[in-house]
């Protein structure tokens, strides 16, 4: 069982009850994790194959996170993401089509090409935008929380940021003011072992970032990350008291980073051993496995939903291909609103 | 017209604000209950209620992301960074975020935010209450950059500010803040992005920018008593700069003066002869001469400080100079 405990940072792994979500939604969840896994490893070659100008930094290996937590979202509640952002707006809603091209420097892209994959954003579906600046998205998610609370509009928000964003000053900044205004803000700090090449053991005194929460009197709890019906349970649950009036709380969601910190980095510091390890905790994996088991569903079914993502994936890819380029004289095009 | 105080001036343009939109809410470091740390914001609690103007704790980075975010979700915030100089605090959210939004997002993000600040110069308030950084602001684009003289201008640039869909950093000038003049009453906007002759003149332009501008005033008067008319040139916006005005002054005097308060290199004097340089250098009859503090931290003893901050006194001796006087 995830522990919530009031004021306290606690922290444990567990999982969820089993039964908490209809095989529906389960499929629901493989859908969106594939998919996220599926465009990422296809954007990942695309860069090999000089379609994509600028590195990625891909999320693959820790899908379970984004479409765990936003499973528990209303579409009209924001989310803040980070230069590892993909499979939140994917999990979020964002039309893959205009996101691949965005990745592509199109002027179709979701930033019109003046963003590209740190700085998706996508307003219409409450995604507020990914982040070049490792834990610049906490203080504004706060203050996304702080107009959903003055202006009572019932939404709430949900910030991702990783552990090395943990350490960044507006962190402590942004959690003390949500807490002490009791914003309906969740902090879900995805654990991915690494802060850029950095492993936790080097940059943080703490195993469990969540016990950070009792220093705001917030609470916090610490999930498997890879566990998709765990970070939907605690999250769910998170999301439910904030949108009471309960304030804000702290989930961290210990996950690990499959790939480098970007793409074509050698990852000389991870060791075989860790990596194997992980391969073991594969998130989509263990839902399929959990899907499929005894009494579960065909594995022809989970085939189906495979071919359907495999053809949205490459129907984006041709979208984005298509894609006109932005005009070199627009380059002066939306540096002021209305201009 | 009725006289208010320049800090007067800018609360009635914040009352007003806010009564006319319900989107405008106003955080900072003692902002609400105590009315702001210099009165700007009295009254203000009182009359739009506690989730409207809130107090924050001492966390400029956590203001100024505030104010990102809270205008992404469709507020239009006021926030405060007590001096300029605690703008470095902000300057990721300011610099990275608040300026970069809308170009990153391709316009689908909007950010209809002000950010107050006060430079302490001249008051003796020391290394790191006292500095002029409006270059490194006015360097970023996406950001804009206002900073008022009077108190009628304080209200009518605020205004604009509030209503402006960008980022608007607006600096008050903490010497001219307890200074009374003439302010329109109701509705009263100035502007953005446009400049003021505050005094016309032939013979020389004296470019400057708030508590400058009186002492830009202070040395044309004297020198009109010596038969020189000098004209001064109000900026009110530094960014974007007014280069029409600048140009079409120059054009008509022939000679430049510009003063600022900043450290002479790299500061926005450098802008402008630069401008000057490439696009008007057949109009000059003189070399362009800048009029700044030194290259140093600002001084707190009273000998130091008095040395440091241009004078009346060095921009009448530079239009003099220019004039061969």
């Amino acid at each position: 069982m995830t522990k919530m405990g009031e004021g306290q940072g606690t922290s444990s792994t567990g999982s969820a009850p089993p039964g908490q979500l209809s095989r529906q939604r389960l499929l629901h969840l493989y859908r969106v994790m594939a998919t996220i896994r599926r465009f990422e490893e296809v954007a990942c070659q695309l860069l090999v194959d000089g379609k994509i100008p600028a590195t990625l930094h891909a999320s693959i290996g820790q899908e379970a996170v984004a479409a765990g937590v936003c499973e528990a979202l209303e579409p009209a509640d924001l989310i803040v993401t980070n230069h590892r952002g993909h499979g939140h707006c994917i999990a979020k809603g964002v039309d893959l089509k205009a996101m691949m091209a965005e990745l592509m420097g199109k002027a179709s892209g979701t930033n019109r090409g003046r963003g590209g994959s740190m700085h998706i954003a996508d307003p219409a579906q409450g995604i507020l935008g990914a982040n070049g600046i490792v834990g610049g998205g906490i203080p504004i998610a706060v203050g996304a929380a702080y107009a959903c609370r003055a202006r009572e509009s019932g939404q709430i928000v949900v910030c991702f940021f990783g552990d090395g964003a943990a350490n960044e000053g507006g962190c402590h900044e942004a959690m003390n003011l949500a807490s002490l205004w009791e914003l309906p803000i969740l902090f879900v700090c995805e654990n991915n072992q690494y802060a850029e090449m950095t492993p936790q053991r080097v940059h943080t005194r703490v195993k469990d970032l969540s016990v950070r929460a009792g220093a705001y009197d917030m609470p916090g709890a610490s999930v498997d990350g890879n566990d998709v019906v765990a970070v939907y349970a605690a999250v769910e649950a998170a999301v439910r008291r904030a949108r009471a009036g309960g304030g804000p709380m702290l989930i961290e969601c210990k996950t690990f980073r499959v790939r480098g910190h970007f793409e074509g980095d050698p990852q000389r510091y991870k060791t075989a051993e860790e990596v194997a390890r992980w391969k073991e905790k594969d998130p989509l994996t263990l839902l399929k496995t959990s899907l499929t088991g005894p009494g579960g569903i065909p594995a022809g079914e989970l085939e189906a939903i495979q071919q359907e993502i495999e053809s949205a994936v490459r129907e984006a890819v041709a979208f984005a291909e298509a894609a006109p380029l932005p005009s070199p004289d627009e380059v002066l095009t939306h540096v002021y609103a209305g201009a | 017209m009725r006289e208010l105080k320049y800090w007067q001036a800018v609360n009635e343009a914040l009352f007003e604000e806010m009564a006319r939109d319900d989107r405008v809410c106003l955080a900072g470091e003692d902002v609400a209950e105590p009315g702001g740390p210099f009165g700007a914001s009295r009254g203000l609690l009182d009359k739009f209620g506690p989730w409207r103007v809130k107090d924050t704790p001492i966390s400029e980075a956590a203001i100024a992301g505030l104010a990102v975010g809270a205008a992404l979700a469709g507020m239009r915030p006021v926030v405060e960074i007590m001096f300029l100089d605690f703008m470095c605090l902000a300057m990721d959210q300011v610099v990275n975020q608040a300026a970069k939004a809308c170009y990153m997002s391709g316009g689908r993000l909007q950010l209809p935010i002000t950010i107050r600040t006060l430079c302490g110069a001249g008051r003796n308030n020391g290394p790191q209450h006292s500095q002029s950084l409006e270059a490194w602001l006015c360097h970023v684009p996406g950001l804009k950059v206002v900073w008022p003289s009077t108190p009628a201008d304080a209200k009518g640039l605020l205004k604009s500010a509030v209503r402006d869909e960008n980022p608007v950093v607006v600096i008050d000038s903490l010497s001219l803040w307890t200074s009374k003049s003439p302010v329109p009453e109701g509705e009263f906007t100035i502007p953005i992005g446009k400049a003021e002759v505050k005094r016309p003149g032939s013979d020389a332009t004296v470019v400057a920018v708030g508590s400058m501008v009186p002492r830009a005033l202070a040395a044309a008067q004297r020198l009109a008593a010596e038969g020189i008319q000098v004209e001064v040139l109000d900026l009110r916006t530094l960014s974007p700069l007014d280069r029409e005005a600048i140009l079409a002054s120059v054009a008509k005097t022939h000679r430049l003066v510009i003063a600022h308060d900043a450290v002479k290199p790299f500061g926005f004097g450098a802008e402008i002869a630069a401008m000057i340089a490439e696009e008007a250098l057949e109009e000059l009859d003189a070399r362009v001469k800048r009029v700044a503090a030194p290259y140093a931290p600002v001084p707190f003893s009273p000998p130091l400080e008095g040395a440091y901050y241009p004078q009346a006194s060095q921009i009448e001796a530079a239009v003099k100079m220019l004039l061969g006087a």
